[in-house]
This record gives structure tokens, sequence and C-alpha cells, in this order.
């Protein structure tokens, strides 16, 4: 044979043949590598889903348990032609609900060849056993045991949050983490803790054959995996009060949230109206009508919103007047129906003058906090008053307004505070003065915080200068919480002026009717309450109505804010709300002669007063 | 019968090369039962059903000899060297046509869709494109040495590729570059394989092993070329091979020095030793406390080999180049300038790597090259596809009992995949057997190729040769890990009209091309 180039080239293919034959050769007669991966490939994975970690309450409650609900799993390939009059009627489906999924499956039936698809989610066990008694006439049907959620308490829909299947964009922001029918938390603690609360997945080993049929365990379960339960979760919530909250606050639009001062730990939180326990279980069917209610019931008030705080914000103006050395808790202002400026006048109410900063705090004087505003920004100390303001902010945000808290609680938002910076944008550099932004003293104006900025004021006050990031999930011997939540963090206000503004908020409530103090209704004997009313000007209908309170005075157990939304006056429902939440936690009833006013709120109704757009 | 011409045809028997018609129909019904064996369990249906892919084959496979019919018996074979030309430019049309007007399939835009018919023009591109190569080729003085000759030989063959490239469908492009055997066949020079070949090891070597060690490969084999060229073997075996050896060992000895370095004190002084041993002066305080000696970091510790070797490459060159001169040699002035192109190629494989080729790609060459371990993710594919083939022993499963291919384990099980099936059920005999045939379907059509008196015949048949050639390589390579994964069907095997088409026409022409000459005799 001539090497010419026709047989160089014939040369060549006979080489790549022998090449690629030798290859074959070598994975599949000398090569184990590969027969042990194909057996590998012939063994069915069978998920074993954990059970989802329980989240108590701070005593050891149950808030959000599990029970166990069934999937009906459908393999369309092993279905026979079957009774669907009976099934409907044992499962409580629709024939043509039955209908449409068959012809969905067909329709897709080389994406599923011979796998298993949910037909029905959640099927309570009730029903499943009516199913389960006739399941041998359904051949391809089986049920398939999974813990759904399960709620003893009806408290705390909104903190808890929901579960619910991952959808494929939660899949892709969790690459390696979850499948398709899995679960997760999406709002809530149930997101904030998703990573314990989830456990880990198990799984059961199975072999099959070629015609998909499974033939046994693969070595007997050696390799199989158990699920690990998820972690138990405590929470700082006290059910039995959070549920009262939420009694309280029925029919009224707005929130409630209790401190405990001494450590920061969230006792409750409540958004009205929110969402049901009842409805989290099943969020699947209630999500459109909640997502459609105008009161929003998905929006968490407490944290995400910004409400003008009204007069319980002159408690700052106050404290940082004493600090700023341009108020002495004997300074007296004079105050004849407001404070008037040029022309204008800035509104009080009928009480008498002068008065001292106590009696001020007691009274809710408009105008006392006027005149101290004017000197904190007038403050010769200063060269402008670009700087006085921003002095004036760094104080405010040190009482940890105008930013996140920091909470362990998911979408808490910031709220507002201005600086000099932007009002020089609203009115440019040098056009705006002390009485310009003169509704700052009393909490009006360009002030957004939420009701937990006022509750943690609230706590600042009852710890006389200092607070604890408020939280909601307790240090426990599964989770150990931040540090951040074990340190004080100061104001920039000495403890020692804390005195005299607690002194007023004492007066404020237990001075007795006639007295002047703005908060009598919420004094309960013996409990020593120290609150301050505010009412918040509403330009679109009637004024909020805030209160905060704690106590008792002298060992705060307590400390409540409670922001209802057209409420009014501060003493007509926020305080009676707050003081209510504040006794049943302290001595765990309602006193006798407190039970017109614990009717009184608990029948009110001002879910007409609130404007919605629809 | 008698023709116009007056000339006694032959009949049937003796006219038509029957063996390869015979090897045509084996392999097109060994394809039929493997796709029905790759969808049986998913489409449960009979082998003739028109709803499952098997039943949809068998359609494809009677229009096809429909067409095959056609071909041999209706179309006069004189016909496509006068009418190349136009079939080239509409082909050309329509390959520009499909990237606007196409569907998208899988991320490339190559297919036309009519109903429930969907077709590529690049499969016809492939016969076109041969017939465009055979007329032009078999031009009465036609030379392929001459530049202007082989310059428009080229266009030919690069226009359609281009295009096919501009559709993202590369694998189909690649196979265009199996011309290049047949080229070599009518004369090109075997240099140009033999670069093209060490191109593609320069390239692999740069992205596995460093530039260096390509760099040091590339100087090896030019200068064994030059010296084989000139008869000085016995010159390269004595100094070259020690140089090259040591030069080997540069690497190890420089992370040997830095691995001491970071050792600590130890470090500073044999860089003292160094460095003054080259006369370089260093402040004593440097160099004796370890806080302030100046321990260059890792990178630089691993590029000084590459600058060694470039150093030793830019002294070497001007020597080389002008003993070239003194020899006039012309062949050492090439080499000599290979070098230098070997030496852009590797500098330039990174960002050939990282920017030319797209994401997909990449990975795959990755995955292929063992750069990446990604068992689920793209070397999934291969994975699955090697444990079929691997699991499927010496005698297979059995038809129809394959347990990988048969649960969409190995996907595109049908089309690319479907020599995964063929290796899990009918084992190591029965691939192998599919391999022969294939064999002797290439060889069967440059035998006759050759033996054909008509430059346009033979050119045509090398044509065919080399695509099915660099089907065949590519995907079995791709099946079994030896290539990247590039999605191009198996010839006549792979389910799909569109290519049971276009290699039953090119086939058949083929086949009636070598009859027409042989029924007058």
């Amino acid at each position: 044979m001539k090497l010419n180039r026709k047989n160089k080239l014939l040369i060549g293919l006979c080489i790549v043949a022998v090449i690629l034959i030798i290859r074959l050769f070598s994975i599949q007669i000398i090569d184990d590598r590969y027969k042990m991966d194909a057996e590998n490939n012939s063994m069915v994975y069978s998920t074993i889903y954990p059970t989802r970690g329980i989240i108590n309450d701070r005593y050891g409650n149950i808030l959000v348990g599990n029970k166990v609900a069934y999937d009906l799993l459908v393999t369309p390939r092993e279905v026979e032609a079957f009774d669907t009059a009976t099934f409907c009627n044992v499962l409580d489906v629709t024939p043509e609900f039955v209908r449409e999924k068959m012809q969905e499956y067909k329709k897709n039936r080389r994406r599923i060849g011979y796998q298993s698809v949910v037909m029905i989610k959640q099927i309570p066990p009730e029903t499943y056993m009516r199913f389960a008694e006739v399941a041998y006439k359904f051949p391809g049907f089986r049920g398939q045991a999974r813990s759904i959620r399960d709620y003893p308490f009806n408290a705390g829909g909104n903190l808890l949050g929901y579960v619910s299947e991952v959808n494929a964009r939660y899949i892709e922001q969790h690459p390696g983490e979850y499948r398709s029918g899995d679960y997760a938390g999406q709002t809530g603690i149930e997101a904030a803790r998703e990573k314990e609360l989830r456990g880990v997945k198990g799984y059961n080993i199975y072999l099959r054959n070629s015609k998909n049929k499974i033939e046994s365990r693969y070595r007997d379960g050696e390799f199989d995996k158990e699920a690990i339960p998820g972690n138990h979760v405590t929470t700082t919530i006290d059910a039995e009060l959070q549920h009262y909250g939420q009694m309280l606050m029925a029919n009224k639009v707005g929130s409630l949230v209790a401190i405990e001062p001494s450590t920061g730990e969230i006792l409750t939180m409540v958004s009205s109206p929110g969402i049901d326990v009842d409805q989290l279980a099943n969020i699947g069917q209630h999500y459109k009508e909640i997502s459609s209610d105008p009161y929003k019931p998905m929006f968490n008030r407490a944290v995400q919103a910004p409400y003008p705080p009204g007069s319980v914000f002159k408690l700052v103006n106050g404290l940082i007047g004493l600090q700023e050395g341009v108020l002495t808790p004997e300074t007296m202002y004079p105050c004849s129906m407001g404070y008037h400026f040029g022309r204008n006048k800035l509104g009080c109410h009928a009480h008498r003058s002068p008065i001292n900063l106590e009696e001020s705090i007691m009274m809710s004087c408009n105008a006392y906090y006027c005149y101290v505003l004017r000197n904190l920004l007038e403050n010769k100390k200063y060269d402008s008053i670009d700087e006085a303001m921003d002095k004036w902010n760094q104080y405010v945000r040190s009482f940890g307004f105008g930013q996140k808290l920091g909470s362990d609680f998911p979408s808490e938002l910031g709220g507002f505070i201005p600086d000099s910076k932007y009002y020089n944008k609203v009115y440019r550099k040098g056009g705006w003065k002390a009485t310009t932004v003169i509704s700052l003293s009393i909490g009006q104006g360009e002030i957004g915080c939420t009701p937990l900025h006022l509750a943690n004021l609230c706590a600042t006050v009852a710890n006389r200068g200092f607070y604890y990031i408020p939280h909601i999930i307790k240090d426990s011997e599964n989770i150990r919480i931040d540090e951040k939540y074990k340190e004080r963090q100061y104001t920039m206000v000495d403890t020692t002026h804390f005195t005299k503004v607690v002194g007023g908020m004492y007066r404020a409530v237990n001075s007795g009717y006639g007295s002047g103090g703005t908060a009598s209704v919420a004094a309960v004997k013996g409990l020593d309450i120290c609150g301050k009313t505010g009412t918040a000007q509403n330009p679109h209908g009637h004024d909020h109505s805030v209160f905060i309170c704690f106590a008792p005075k002298d060992d705060p157990k307590i400390a409540v804010a409670a922001y209802v939304e057209n409420g009014g006056f501060g003493a007509t429902w926020a305080a009676p709300i707050a003081s209510l939440l504040t006794e049943m936690y302290l001595t765990r009833e309602i006193s006798p002669e407190r039970k017109p006013l614990e009717d009184r709120i608990l029948n009110g109704n001002l879910m007409d007063r609130v404007k919605v757009r629809k | 019968m008698i023709d116009a011409g007056g000339h006694r045809e032959r009949g049937l028997k003796q006219s038509i090369d029957w063996k390869l018609v015979v090897c045509y129909l084996i392999l097109v019904f060994i394809g039929w039962f493997n796709i029905y064996a790759s969808v049986h369990s998913s489409e449960p249906a009979s082998m003739f059903d028109f709803a499952s892919r098997s039943g949809k084959q068998f359609m494809w496979i009677m229009t096809s000899l429909g067409i095959a019919a056609f071909i041999l018996f209706v179309l006069s074979p004189r016909v496509y060297e006068g009418l190349s030309v136009p079939i080239y430019l509409g082909t050309l049309a329509l390959l520009v046509a499909v990237i606007f007007l196409g569907i998208e399939v899988k991320g490339s835009r190559s297919w036309f869709e009519f109903g429930p018919i969907r077709f590529q023009p690049a499969e016809i591109s492939k016969i076109s494109t041969s017939l465009m190569l055979a007329t032009y080729m078999s031009q009465l003085g036609y030379k392929i040495g001459r530049i202007k000759d082989f310059l428009i030989t080229a266009v030919i063959i690069l226009v359609p590729m281009l295009i096919i490239v501009l559709q993202s469908e590369t694998g189909s492009a690649l196979v265009y570059v199996g011309f290049i055997f047949m080229l070599y066949r009518e004369g090109l020079s075997g240099w140009l394989i033999f670069m093209l070949g060490m191109a593609i090891l320069l390239f692999i070597l740069t992205l596995t092993a460093s530039p260096f060690v390509a760099i040091l490969v590339l100087a090896s084999v030019v200068s064994l070329c030059i010296c084989l060229y000139t008869g000085q073997g016995r010159m390269w075996l004595m100094v070259g091979v020690p140089l090259i050896v040591l030069t080997a060992f540069i690497p190890m000895t420089i992370d040997s020095i830095y691995e001491g370095q970071a050792a600590g004190e130890q470090s500073a002084m044999i860089i003292n030793n160094v460095l003054s041993a080259n006369g370089v002066d260093i402040p004593a305080t440097e160099v004796t406390s370890p806080e302030t000696a100046q321990v260059p970091d890792g990178n630089e510790g691993k590029s000084l080999p590459l600058y060694i070797i470039l150093g030793m490459v830019a002294v070497s060159l001007p020597l080389m180049m002008y003993s070239a001169y003194r020899n006039r040699s012309r062949f050492a002035f090439l080499a000599i300038i290979s070098q230098i192109a070997g030496i852009a190629l590797i500098f330039s494989a990174d960002f050939l790597f990282n920017e030319v080729l797209q994401d997909h790609q990449r990975k795959r060459i990755e995955v292929l090259l063992g750069m990446k371990e990604d068992p689920s993710g793209v070397g999934y594919n291969v994975n699955q596809s090697m444990i079929a083939i691997g699991s499927g022993g010496l005698f297979g499963k059995g038809y129809l009992n394959g347990t990988q291919t048969t649960f969409g384990f190995v996907p595109e099980q049908s089309t690319d995949f479907i020599f995964c099936t063929i290796g899990e059920e009918w084992g190591f005999i029965g691939s192998s057997l599919v391999i022969l045939l294939y064999v002797f379907l290439i060889w069967r059509i440059i035998y006759n190729a050759e033996r054909s008196r008509e430059a346009f015949t033979r050119i045509y048949g090398y044509c065919v040769a080399c695509c099915i050639f660099m089907h065949l390589f590519i995907n079995i390579g791709m099946t079994i890990g030896l290539m990247p994964v590039i999605g191009i069907p198996l010839p006549l095997i792979s389910y799909g009209g569109s290519s049971l088409w276009g290699f039953t026409a090119m086939i058949f022409i083929f086949i009636a091309l070598y009859r027409n000459e042989k029924k007058y005799f």
C-alpha cells in the first residue's frame, strides 16, 4: 500500500476510531467507577421533611406548633380509570378540579414521566382518613404526611409571620438550599429565624428497576438519613398579654407595643388590624383576601408606620433642654392659651399659668415647649441655627429616633428626624428660623417615628436614661442572641435629668381628676403608673390618640406605647388601652372599678373614622 | 434502456453502490430502534405511533427514502455542477434570514418553523458548500498552492461557517473545520493540519498547565522540526533534550526557593546569597530582620519561570534567524514565524477563553479539561452520559432494559445523546460495532471517491466523508467525555428530520454522482 494522501487520511480515520473504541473499552469494561455510579442512579431518594421548630412565648407556652396534614400525591402513569364521584366526595373537591388536574398531567406527561406530583395540598387528617379507607380503589394516588403550622393562641399573627411553599424566585435567591415543594418562612419571626426553624431534610433510599418500580430499600436503609427537626425558638412575647392587647386593639387601627425596660424584650406587639392565626395556617387560601383588605393587615404598623409622635415628644425636648442648660426644673413659662409669635400662635388648652417643667409634662402645655425649643435653637452657644438644629438632631437620634433601632424584627423602618440640611433644602439656607419649625417642640411637623420608637422612648425614660435595643427573640440554649441586645444604649442626656421628667409623668397620671393632669384615666391604684399623653394632629381626619406609660414608677417592669389612629385625645383611647395592658401584665387581672373602662375599650369601634382608599 | 447519448446503461444492480446503501439503511434503522428505546418508557406507544418520537422518526425515515429515490432516479446528476452556485448563494441567504426570522431553540436562532415542521438551513449548507467546493476546485487549472485559489476556497468554507457561528450554533460551524482533510487530499500542505493540531494543543496546555509549559512544548517541537529538516536530529537529542529537561525544572526550583522564604530567616539568607552572588548590594538591616525582608508575593514567584523562558526564547530567536539567513532556509524562517505566532496564541489564550467564548462554552471546556468538577451543573450531561455508557459493560443490559437512559437521567437522549442508549443497552460490542459501521461508511465513500475519474465527484465525496467524520468524532467524543459538550447530532441515528434528510441527501447525491460515472462503462 502506498503511503499517499488518501491512505494517510484513512489511517487517520482508523486511529480516531481506535481511540473512540479504546475509550469505550475503558469506561465500559475496565473502569468500575461508572458502574457504581449507575447503581446510584437507579436509587430513588424519597425526602423526609423535618418538623419545623416550635415558637414559644417567654414562659414556654407554644405560640406556633405543628400538626399533621397530608399532601395527596399522584403518579399520573399509574392512574387507572377511577370513580370520580367517590373521589370528589371523600376529598371535598369538585369534579372540575379533578378533570382540570388530570388534563394538566396529560399535557405535561413527558416532563412528569414516572414522577409523582402533588395534587392536593394540606388535607386535614380527618379528610385524609376518609380517603385512606378507600385508597385501594385509586391506584396511583397516595398521601404524604407533612407537618404544617398550628397556632394554639390567637396571638401575634403579624409577628409570627407565615410559612408557604417556596416559589421559583425564592429558590433562586437561596441557591442550593431549597427545592420546589419545600416550605419556608416568608414574613415575621418565621422568616427572620428560618435558618434555625427549618431543620435539615433527610431521605430514604429505595432501589428501582428499569420499569421504575420500587424494588427494595437500599442496603436495608443503611445509608438513609434521618431528618433533623428544626430548633425551637423562644420569643420574648407574653402570649396572653399579646392576646389581650389584640382584643383591646380590636376594631381600631393602630399599634400597641410593650417592652420590658430592664431587658429591651418586646412583651407585646400588636398591629391592628392584623392577621388572624387561622389565616396564617392556610395563607394560600387567604392571601388574596388579606392583601386586598383596605386596612392592610399585612402592614406591620408597629415597626413600619411613621407617625408624628405628638405631645409625648415633649419629654425628649424637655430632656434636651435640661442637658443643654437652657432649662432647669424650676424654669417657669407662661401660657395664655398658646404660644404667640408675631401674628401667629401655637394654641394650647386651658390650664393654670405659669408652670414649671413637671407641671408642663403633667398638663402637656404646648407653649412651654415652644419656649424650650426656641431657646435650644437660638442658643448663643452655637454659631448658627444650622448648628443648633444639628445638635438637636443628634440628641433626638441618641434616643433611637430617626433610624432603625436594630431590632431582630424584619422590615423595621427608621422614621425621620429633620436636620438643618433638610430645612435648608425646603426653605433654602437662612430662610427659616426657630419659629418656622416650632411645631417640632410638640412632636408635630416633619417628624416620623414608629410605635416601636415610642415604646423605646418610654423604656428609656423608665430606665432613667438608657435603653436596650428592643428585640423579640429571647436568649435561649438553642439560639443565642446577638450581644448588642445586652448592651445598654445611653442617650446624650445625663441620667440625672430623667427624674424630673418621670415626676411629671407620674403626676400626669396620679394627680386625680380636676388637677389638670392629662392622664388620670390611666391611674391604677397601687401600680404607680407614669405616663404621657399625646394627641397627634391629623389634617386628614380625627387626631391620632397617643399614650406612653411605664410602671411601677420605681421599679419599671413594663413600658407601653399605644397609638390609635383617629382616636382623638390621647386620654380617650390610647391611655385606657395602654394602662389596661399595663394593669393586666402586672396583676394578671383588671380591677373591678376599671371593668367599665375595659368594656368601653373592648367594644369600641373606630373603624368608621379611618379613611381608607378602597 | 438506451439513453439520449445512445449508451447502454448497466442495470441498477451494478451501477448503484449497494454496499453503501445497505450501510446507510442499517444505521438509519439502528437509530430508529434506539430512539424507541430511549423514549418508550415516557411515551409507551408503539414504534409507529406518530405522536411519539419513534413514530415520527419512522416517518422521517420513510420520507428520507423518498428523497433518496428522487435523487437516484429522478434528478439528473448533471444538475449539481451547474446549479451549485445558485444553491450555494441561496443557502447563504437562508442562513442569514434564519437569524432574523427563525425561532429560538435553546439559545440559538437556527431553525425555521413551518407549522409542525422545523428545519435547519445549516443542514443544507453542508451540502451546498460541498457542491460549491467541488465545482470550484474541479475547474481546470485550479491549484490549491496558488494563493488566489486557496483564498477563494477558504472564503467558500468560512462564509457559511461564520454565519452559523452568528446563529450561536458553534457545533455545526465546527464541522466545517473538517473540510481541511479534503483540502489536504487535494494538495494542501500537511503542515497546515499539523499547525492546527499544535494550536489546539497549545491552547489546552496554556489553560490546563501554564503558559510556561506551553512555551516549552512549542520551543521543543519547533526546534525538533528544524533539526529534523536540516538533518541534525542527533544534535537535537544531544543539546536540545538536556536543555529542555533542565528548563522544565525551573519552576520547581523557584517554588522551593519561595517556600524557603516563607519559612523565615533562612530565606533572607538565601536571597542574600543569590543577590550578592549577582552583585547586588543590600543593606544589612533589611536582610537580618524577617519583618523587613522583602518577600515577594506568590504571584511574582509564579510568573518568574515564565519570564526566564521568555528571555531564553528572546535570546535564541535572533540566533536562529541568523542561521536561517545564512543557510537560506525558507523552512527555518517559517518555523520561527510559527514559533512567534504560537507564543502570541499562548498569551492570547486566556483572552480568547475568557472574552471570546460564551459562558456555557467556556464551562463545557473547563469541565472537559478537568479544570472544574461540576457533576451536577455543566458536567451533569457528560457525567450522566458516561455513567449510562459505562453501565452497559461488555454486552449491554439488553434492548429496552436500560435504566439510565430511560428515566431522563441523560438529557437529549434521543437526539444528541442517542449514543448513550446504544452504549447502555448494547454494551461495548454494540457501540463498537456502530463505530465500525461509520468507519465502513466513510471508508467506502473515500474508496469510491478515489475511483471516480471526475474531480467533481471525488472532491464532493471527500466533503461528505469529512462531514460525517466530524459529526461522528464530535458527537461520540462528547458522550464519552473526549470532547466538550457540543450539540450536534450523530448522523443518521439521532432523532430529527432535518438532520436525517440532510445526511440522506448528502450521501445519495454522492451515490448518484458515482453511479452516473459508472453506468456508462
